[in-house]
């Protein structure tokens, strides 16, 4: 199996989120909102990381 | 300042059977979402179930390494540790030869992180599932 670095990311920020929102919240809409917040976070963490090492080496 | 009425109400109230929180947590740890079946949330069980082994099947197809037992690098211990949380998927990563013993390519080295978070996973769910049980969380 071969995977760009960005589509490994989104799959490791995808099935993470879920279980992060299933576990951290109670309530079902609570879930889904904190799910979302935890995908958002990963995925915009991973890119910011990477325009900051862009950043050091240029 | 909490009186004693309210450190009374803190206690939880479902205690119908001693053996359901060890249990859920056991059932979590061995088969992802397992838990949270037994405790009659077949939807957040199948989807516990479907990430954690997801994540443990990409990690598998990217050839990850599968930790053995170890008392050596402090890392190889922490990822045996990791890996062992994701249960049975980790007994039958051992039995049948899944995975690989070390890291040969640069995508290889996701695929054992992604086996390794998914035990870790695994092991909050559980968690999840033992403190649905006794009472500490809500719903």
């Amino acid at each position: 199996m071969i995977l760009t670095h960005f589509s490994a990311v989104l799959l490791f920020a995808f099935f993470a989120s879920i279980v992060f929102g299933i576990t951290q919240r109670a309530e079902p809409r609570m879930m889904i909102r904190f799910g979302a917040f935890c995908f958002v976070l990963f995925v915009g963490g991973t890119i910011a990381a990477s325009w900051l090492m862009y950043f050091i080496k240029h | 300042m909490a009186t004693p009425a309210t450190a009374k109400a803190q206690v939880p109230a479902t205690t119908q059977s001693s053996s359901l929180p060890l249990m859920c947590l056991l059932a979590g740890w061995l088969v992802p979402g397992a838990g949270h079946f037994l405790l009659r949330k077949p939807v957040r069980g199948l989807l516990l179930f479907g990430s954690i082994v997801a994540m443990f099947f990409i990690g598998i197809a990217l050839q990850g390494k599968i930790y053995q037992p170890n008392t050596g690098d402090l890392l190889d211990i922490l990822g045996f540790l990791g890996q062992l949380g994701a249960g049975l998927l980790y007994a039958f990563a051992r039995m049948f030869d899944w995975g690989h013993a070390s890291v040969q390519i640069a995508l290889a080295d996701y695929g054992t992180k992604f086996i390794v978070v998914a035990g870790l996973l695994n092991v909050v769910a559980a968690v999840d599932a033992h403190s649905l049980a006794n009472g500490r969380k809500a719903s």
